[in-house]
């Protein structure tokens, strides 16, 4: 019996504010408020509350249907400041239990290539998260933009997970099809979920092309495409942004139509349903190992680290940053903790890079700055101002252990989050 | 095909970015195959070395009575048709001039007369005798140029006419009523740049003349091409964008950076030291920086109408010790001063293309450049600001200074960008104009 695997990427960053050398030592400031509380609430708006009611009504009329979400922390984060609405339905859709939330790292973050003491910390904070809010420990991974090796499997095992998504890349599967669960090479009592490329390609990017021959793209279509591969198939994995539900393809495209659609016509054939990565790992057994001794990600051009590593700027910028791990965990401030892990979010080594620079990428996620230069010089005053408070704060504390609190941080915070949730919650009733 | 070309200034006798231009234009032309015979006002020393081209000086042309009856119908007939006025007087009106300077100019110019450069050669014949540059007689220079220019045009066997700047729009306006052959207008500055909102009515005039007159009008940068479509009411089907490239030079010196100063950061403005160039901004962002930094040093290079008062603010802020005036350099000492340099920057309030920058990048120098410059669009990899914005643009200056990695990545990025910035590629946009204008004919 084959089955669909549906996961999609739930993340929205912390965007910074045009930090100049000006506010270095100065003030720590270093987000910029009012974009993120209006992206946000722009995306609530677009795209997470109306696909969130169009899967809670698939859910409740097909019994065989069941879904999947990688929700960063920081998003949960935004979510509960800004719209906590969004919380709301997506613990209407858990409550069905037939929604799965995996995890990964609380910040969306690169940890994993740089400290495994951060990596822990933050995926532990990231399950603590997601059990609070949806009830459920997460058993399921999946790293930040897929990005996979063998190290990465052997790590999960050991913090006891189950079950672990990642890139079917070609280079890695070779003659292989992605459409069966795999044994990571180097973590034994793991499944390894391989995402389907071009079958996730199509609603993500196929949908909205107009010059593609298969436009447009109708479920029954993409239904008859999974249908086709029943023989060869066990779990057919779709993963994608979940921003491609009304802001990569806006809703006059059709997209939500689509997405309701979506399960009637892939249930139609008696032998397909679909599956959560955990019901997955349990259901199927592997049908060989994967050896990935290199990392890769489901980045568009090459699935390598090179969309957030290519550069000497983003080399630069990451490496600076994780010299500080072992003093800002050392230095036990909450505070600092905080923006120390905001910091790793990897969009803002994204911003930097220079593979892009003709296109300014999707846009539902673009570059704060406009260039990939004026993000890096904003991210260097950002950690230089960092580390001098970490300087001072290591200087007032010659004792590891003690945890002082620095100045409370944006007292303007709370004020705002008050009116914006206003501003939605008239939004809505209009609608 | 054959092109006559009128231009004001031509290397080695150059006081800006125009007769670059013109130069590196005319060169890839040249290549590709292009006769050009380019009409200058005069030609000095040294000015039959480019054998590229012909050459032809508009000084000393003699203008017989046939040529002057033709001018004088052609000229009544178009002035007439645009409704034009044109003050036959010697005006002292320059581009580049203060209400100072303006002063001296009226008494220099009642020295000498109009009668004194005019010369009678042969029985009713006669010539004018042209200084060439900006002189405080700009305005009847430019006058008496297009006559001579027009004389030469009725001699000449072309194809096509070309047209650099307002100061020789007159000439191509005559040319083309007399000889009835195609004009193509290349506006790479308008008054309105130059000038902000102050303009010379009679200089804006002249281009607006100009750019109605020809068949198709050639701007530097988009930029440009939206200051002629919208302040001169040209049609925009009639604006074409090609832009200007650096020549690489035959031979690149390597200068060494002397030991004792091995440890200081230098950032460079070079230009001319007015309102149009934004130089007190450069200025402004300087003394923010030294407020954040030690060990750079700033330099401007360049001479102009701002210089005393920006040498006295300078003073009144105590920053002689880190701020430079190097005064007007030519030739190598430019290179030099690009070589020695860890950033170039280029604040212009309103630069319609500008091509330090790109010759900054030639010694792979970072630029940051603001982006009310038409360069700014077709350079990617380049650090932009507002010029207005002092406070950003100080701190891309600290950025550039204090992040070794940043300034290797616009380098290298630069480099890479620089291969598709040619003369060659701009001579061949300028050909299918060429070819597209003489078709309609």
């Amino acid at each position: 019996m084959p089955a669909l695997c549906l996961n999609f990427k739930i993340h929205e960053p912390y965007r910074f504010r045009r930090y100049t050398v000006f506010d270095m030592g100065q003030n720590s400031i270093y987000e910029d408020d009012d974009r993120n509380c209006d992206t946000l609430l722009r995306a609530a708006r677009q795209c997470y509350l109306p696909a969130n009611d169009v899967l809670l009504r698939c859910l409740r009329q097909y019994d065989d249907f069941a879904v999947s979400f990688s929700i960063s922390g920081v998003a949960l984060d935004m979510f509960e400041q800004y719209a906590p609405e969004v919380i709301e339905s997506f613990q209407a859709l858990a409550e069905t239990g037939r929604a799965e939330f995996t995890s990964e790292t609380y910040t969306h973050s690169l940890a994993f290539l740089y400290s495994r003491e951060e990596f822990e910390r933050q995926v532990k904070e990231q399950c603590a998260k997601v059990k609070a809010l949806f009830g459920k420990k997460p058993v399921s991974f999946k790293n930040t933009d897929c990005i996979y090796n063998n190290d990465l499997a052997t790590t999960l095992q050991q913090m006891g997970f189950k079950t672990v998504l990642a890139e079917g890349a070609e280079h890695v599967l070779g003659w292989r099809s992605a459409n069966y669960v795999y044994q990571p090479a180097t973590a034994p009592s793991m499944t390894l979920i391989m995402r389907n490329i071009n079958l996730s390609r199509d609603i993500g990017v196929g949908f909205g092309d107009h010059s593609w021959d298969q436009w447009p793209l109708t479920a029954d279509k993409f239904a008859s495409w999974c249908h086709a591969q029943a023989d060869c198939a066990d779990v057919i994995s779709i993963l994608h942004d979940y921003h491609i539900f009304g802001l990569r393809h806006r809703p006059e495209t059709g997209i939500f139509e689509f997405l309701a659609a979506l399960p009637g016509a892939i249930l139609a054939d008696k032998r397909f349903h679909f599956v959560t990565p955990n019901m997955a790992s349990k259901k199927y057994k592997p049908v060989g190992q994967v050896d990935v001794p290199q990392f890769m990600s489901w980045d568009e051009q090459g699935s390598d680290l090179t969309a957030w590593l290519g550069s000497d700027m983003q080399k630069d910028a990451i490496h600076s940053l994780y010299a500080l791990a072992q003093r800002v965990q050392a230095c036990g401030d909450m505070t600092l903790l905080r923006d120390y892990e905001r910091l790793q979010t990897a969009d803002h080594f994204h911003h930097m890079s220079t593979k892009w620079f003709t296109s300014d990428g999707p846009e539902d996620r673009p570059n704060p700055f406009g260039n990939p230069y004026d993000a890096y010089i904003t991210f260097m005053n950002i950690l230089a101002d960092f580390e001098l408070r970490l300087q001072a704060v290591e200087d007032a504390t010659p004792h590891t252990s003690s945890t002082r609190d620095s100045a409370p941080r944006k007292p303007s915070t709370r004020r705002s989050i008050t009116r914006k949730t206003k501003t939605l919650a008239k939004a809505k009733t209009t609608v | 095909m054959r092109i006559l070309m009128f231009g004001w200034e031509f290397p080695p006798h150059i006081s800006g970015g125009l007769g670059t231009a013109c130069f590196g234009m005319t060169r890839a032309l040249a290549k590709k195959g292009a006769e050009i015979i380019f009409v200058l006002p005069r030609i000095g020393d040294g000015g039959d070395q480019n054998t590229f081209l012909q050459m032809r000086s508009a000084s000393g042309t003699v203008i017989s009575p046939s040529v002057t009856e033709r001018i004088v119908h052609a000229g009544q007939t178009f002035w007439q048709e645009e409704g034009i006025r044109y003050l036959p007087v010697d005006s002292p009106l320059s581009p580049y001039m203060t209400a100072e300077s303006y002063g001296q100019t009226m008494h220099y110019m009642r020295e000498g007369t109009e009668s004194s450069r005019v010369q009678v050669t042969g029985k009713h014949s006669f010539t004018f005798t042209l200084h060439g540059g900006y002189g405080p007689d700009l305005m009847a220079e430019v006058w008496r140029y297009s006559r001579l220019a027009a004389a030469i045009a009725t001699r000449e066997d072309f194809d096509i006419i070309h047209a650099h700047d307002w100061m020789t729009y007159p000439a191509a306006i005559m040319a083309k009523a007399i000889t009835g052959k195609p004009l193509v207008v290349h506006i790479h500055a308008t008054e309105f740049d130059r000038s902000g909102v102050n303009i010379n009515e009679q200089v804006a005039g002249m281009e607006r003349a100009g750019l109605h007159a020809a068949d198709m009008v050639v701007a530097v940068s988009r930029l440009t091409r939206n200051t002629v479509v919208e302040r001169y009411g040209v049609p925009p089907e009639k604006v074409k964008v090609v832009y200007n490239a650096v020549a690489r030079h035959e031979a690149e010196r390597s200068y060494h950076i002397p030991e004792r100063i091995r440890h200081e950061k230098r950032v460079l403005f070079l230009g001319r030291v007015t309102y149009q160039k934004g130089p007190e901004y450069f200025l402004e962002a300087a003394r923010l920086v030294l407020q954040k930094m030690s060990n750079v040093r700033f330099f401007m290079a360049g001479s102009g109408d701002m210089l005393p008062g920006l040498i006295r603010r300078v003073g009144q802020l105590r920053m002689g010790r880190y701020f430079h005036f190097a005064g007007f350099l030519r030739g190598e000492q430019v290179d030099h001063m690009f070589a020695l340099s860890d950033l170039y920057v280029m604040p212009s309030v309103s630069e319609p293309f500008g091509i330090t920058p790109l010759e900054a990048m030639l010694y792979d120098v970072p630029v940051l450049l603001s982006r009310q410059s038409g360069v700014s669009e077709v350079l990617e990899h380049a650090l932009k600001t507002d010029f207005w914005d002092t406070r950003d643009m100080a701190d891309k200056i600290c950025a550039v200074l204090r992040y070794p990695c940043l300034s290797a990545e616009l380098v290298k990025n630069c480099r890479e960008e620089m291969k598709s910035i040619r003369w060659g590629t701009a001579a061949e946009h300028l050909l299918a104009i060429y070819r597209d204008v003489a078709g309609v004919r």
